[in-house]
C-alpha cells in the first residue's frame, strides 16, 4: 500500500454519502488494526486524551461492545450512555441531551437511535464528529465496512462477488447499508424474502430483488441473513415464525444451492431455527464470529479517522 | 505544542552525497559486526519502518553472507505510537508490526535510517514496550544528524554529521527503486 489515505470526512453517517476509494481506505485501515487484537497488549496510544461517547438510545450489545473496546484499544477515554439510564427518559430532546454532552468536549459521539437520520441531526448541532451506530431503519455504516471487511478478506476482493441478502429488508438498516457498500465496491446483490419485506422499488438501488430463497442462492458467493425484527412489527407481515422458517430459513440444503465455498454471514443477533439453521450457523462456513472481530479492528479504524481529522486543519 | 514541519520536498535541493552505494554497503556491514560484536548472538535485529527495518534486512544478509549465525530479524511500525499523529501530518500510513519471536529477556537492536530528534525512536520504545520486557534496548542508525529534541543516543552509528533545521537527510533505497545512496539537502530560497 502506498500513498496517504484518502479521508475527508468529518463524520461518518451512512454509507450512501462515501465514495470507493474511501471505503476501501478504511477496509485496509482495519487490517492493521486487526493485529492488536493478537498482540499481548492490546492497545495504543494513538488517541490518547481523546473522549469517545457511546450515546446508545436504543438497545444493543454487539455494536456498543465493539465500540467500546474499539475506543479502549486506541487508548480513547470512552463514556456510555444507555436508553434506560439517561435523561431521554426523562422527557429530554435527543438535541438537548447531545448538546449537554457536547459542552463536556468529547472529541467523537457514537450514536445508535431509532428515529431514521438521527445521527446527521446531531451534526447540525454539535461539534463533536458524530459516527452514526445504527438510525432506524436508514443505515448502520460499520456494520457494512465489518461485513465488506469480512467478504474481501475470504474471497480476495469485492469486485465481482454475488452477495444474497435475505430476511427483513424492509427494516433493515445493515441491508441498506450493505446495498450501498457493495454496489459501490462492485458487487452483485440480490434481496431476497417476503414480498411483504421486500421494500417496493429496492431496484432502483441496484439490486435484484426475489421472493423466494432458493433462485437467489444460485451461485452466490456470500450469503447475508437477517432477522425478523419483530420489535418492528415486522410479525404482522407473515403468518408465522415457523412458516417463515420453513420458506426462507438457510438449512445446509438451501445453501447447497449457492457457489461450494460461499460463505455464510449474519449481523446478529441470530434467531436459530428461524432464519438460520444451527446446522449453518456453527457450520463450517459460517463467518458470523470473525465478523464479529473484524468489527472492533473496523471500528478503531472509523475513530482513528474521525479522531485526527480536527487537529489535522489546525 | 510547537511545531516542527518538515521542510517540503519541492523546496529541497541536493547538496552533497553523505554515501554512495558502495560506502552505504561498506557502512552497513560494519555496523553489522560491531552489534554481534559486542551482543554475540543474543542480539534481535529491529528495523523501525519504513528505512530501518530494510536497513536491519540488509545487515542480517550481510552477516550470514560474512558467515555468522542468522540472528533473529522484526520490525515495528510506529505510526499509532508518534506523538505528533494528528498534527499537520496527512493520514499516515499504517505499517504492519512484525516481531514473531518474542522479544522477552532478548537483546533489541533497534535499526533506523537517520536519527534526528530522538521522537521516532521514543515511539519505537513504546512499541517494543507493549510486547515484552527486553533485556536491552540498543540503537543503531546509518547516520545520526544531531539536533536531538529528546535524552537518546545511539550505540552504534554509521556516518555522524552536524546539521541545522533547514537541512534535510535523505536515505534512498533500491528497495524503493531508487539507487543506494545518502544526500543531504538543503532548503532552496526563502
Amino acid at each position: 500500500m502506498t500513498g496517504a489515505h484518502a479521508f475527508t470526512q468529518k463524520h461518518l453517517l451512512g454509507m450512501e454519502h462515501l465514495s470507493a476509494g474511501e471505503i476501501t481506505t478504511i477496509l485496509d485501515l482495519g487490517e492493521h488494526f486487526l493485529q492488536i487484537a493478537d498482540r499481548p497488549i492490546k492497545k495504543v496510544p494513538t488517541l490518547r486524551g481523546k473522549t469517545v461517547i457511546n450515546l446508545f438510545l436504543e438497545p444493543s450489545t454487539r455494536t456498543r461492545t465493539s465500540f467500546e473496546i474499539a475506543a479502549k484499544r486506541l487508548s480513547a477515554d470512552g463514556v456510555n450512555f444507555s436508553a434506560s439510564s439517561s435523561s431521554t427518559t426523562k422527557g429530554e430532546t435527543l438535541i438537548d441531551t447531545a448538546t449537554n454532552l457536547d459542552a463536556m468536549s468529547p472529541d467523537i459521539v457514537v450514536l445508535r437511535h431509532a428515529q431514521a437520520g438521527a445521527a446527521h441531526l446531531l451534526t447540525k448541532h454539535i461539534k463533536a464528529a458524530v459516527v452514526n451506530a445504527g438510525d432506524g431503519q436508514h443505515e448502520h455504516p460499520t456494520q457494512a465496512l465489518l461485513d465488506a471487511s469480512t467478504m474481501r478478506a475470504h474471497k480476495g476482493k469485492i469486485e465481482g462477488l454475488t452477495v444474497v441478502i435475505c430476511g427483513d429488508i424492509d427494516h433493515s438498516r445493515v441491508a441498506r447499508s450493505n446495498i450501498f457498500a457493495l454496489r459501490k465496491l462492485g458487487a452483485r446483490v440480490r434481496v431476497a424474502g417476503p414480498r411483504s419485506l421486500l421494500p417496493l422499488g429496492i431496484e432502483s438501488l441496484g439490486v435484484e430483488a426475489f421472493d423466494r430463497i432458493e433462485p437467489a442462492l444460485e451461485d452466490a458467493d456470500v450469503v447475508m441473513m437477517l432477522r425478523i425484527q419483530l420489535e418492528r412489527k415486522a410479525g404482522s407481515r407473515f403468518p408465522n415464525t415457523r412458516e417463515y422458517a420453513r420458506v426462507f430459513g438457510l438449512n445446509a440444503r438451501r445453501l447447497a444451492l449457492a457457489k461450494p465455498d460461499a460463505i455464510v454471514m449474519h449481523p446478529g443477533p441470530m434467531n436459530r431455527g428461524v432464519e438460520i439453521s444451527p446446522e449453518v450457523a456453527d457450520g463450517p462456513r459460517s463467518v458470523v464470529l470473525e465478523q464479529v472481530s473484524r468489527g472492533v479492528a473496523i471500528r478503531m479504524a472509523v475513530l482513528y479517522l474521525l479522531g485526527g481529522g480536527s487537529d489535522a486543519t489546525e | 505544542m510547537k511545531l516542527r514541519p518538515a521542510p517540503p520536498e519541492s523546496n529541497l535541493v541536493e547538496r552533497s552525497e553523505i554515501l554512495d552505494g558502495v560506502g552505504m554497503a561498506r557502512v552497513l556491514r560494519r555496523v553489522a559486526f560491531e552489534i554481534v560484536e559486542r551482543n554475540g548472538h543474543d542480539a534481535y535485529f529491529v528495523g523501525i519502518r519504513t528505512g530501518g527495518a530494510w536497513l536491519a534486512e540488509r545487515m542480517v544478509k550481510l552477516l550470514v553472507e560474512g558467515g555468522e549465525q542468522r540472528p533473529d530479524l522484526g520490525a515495528v511500525d510506529i505510526t499509532l505510537y508518534r506523538d505528533d499523529v494528528f498534527h499537520g501530518l496527512p493520514k499516515p500510513e499504517i505499517g504492519q508490526t512484525d516481531l514473531k519471536k518474542s522479544i522477552d529477556g532478548r537483546t533489541v537492536v533497534l535499526v533506523d535510517d537517520v536519527l534526528y530528534t530522538g521522537r521516532t525512536v521514543r515511539a519505537a520504545m513504546d512499541v517494543l514496550a507493549d510486547y515484552g520486557r527486553p533485556r536491552a534496548v540498543q540503537l543503531a542508525v546509518l547516520v545520526d544528524r544531531g539536533r536531538r529534541e529528546l535524552p537518546i543516543q545511539p550505540d552504534f552509528v554509521g556516518v555522524r554529521m552536524q546539521t541545522t533545521a533547514e537541512h534535510s537527510v535523505r536515505v534512498m533505497f533500491g528497495e524503493r527503486g531508487e539507487p543506494d545512496r545518502v544526500v543531504l539537502r538543503e532548503r532552496s530560497g526563502p
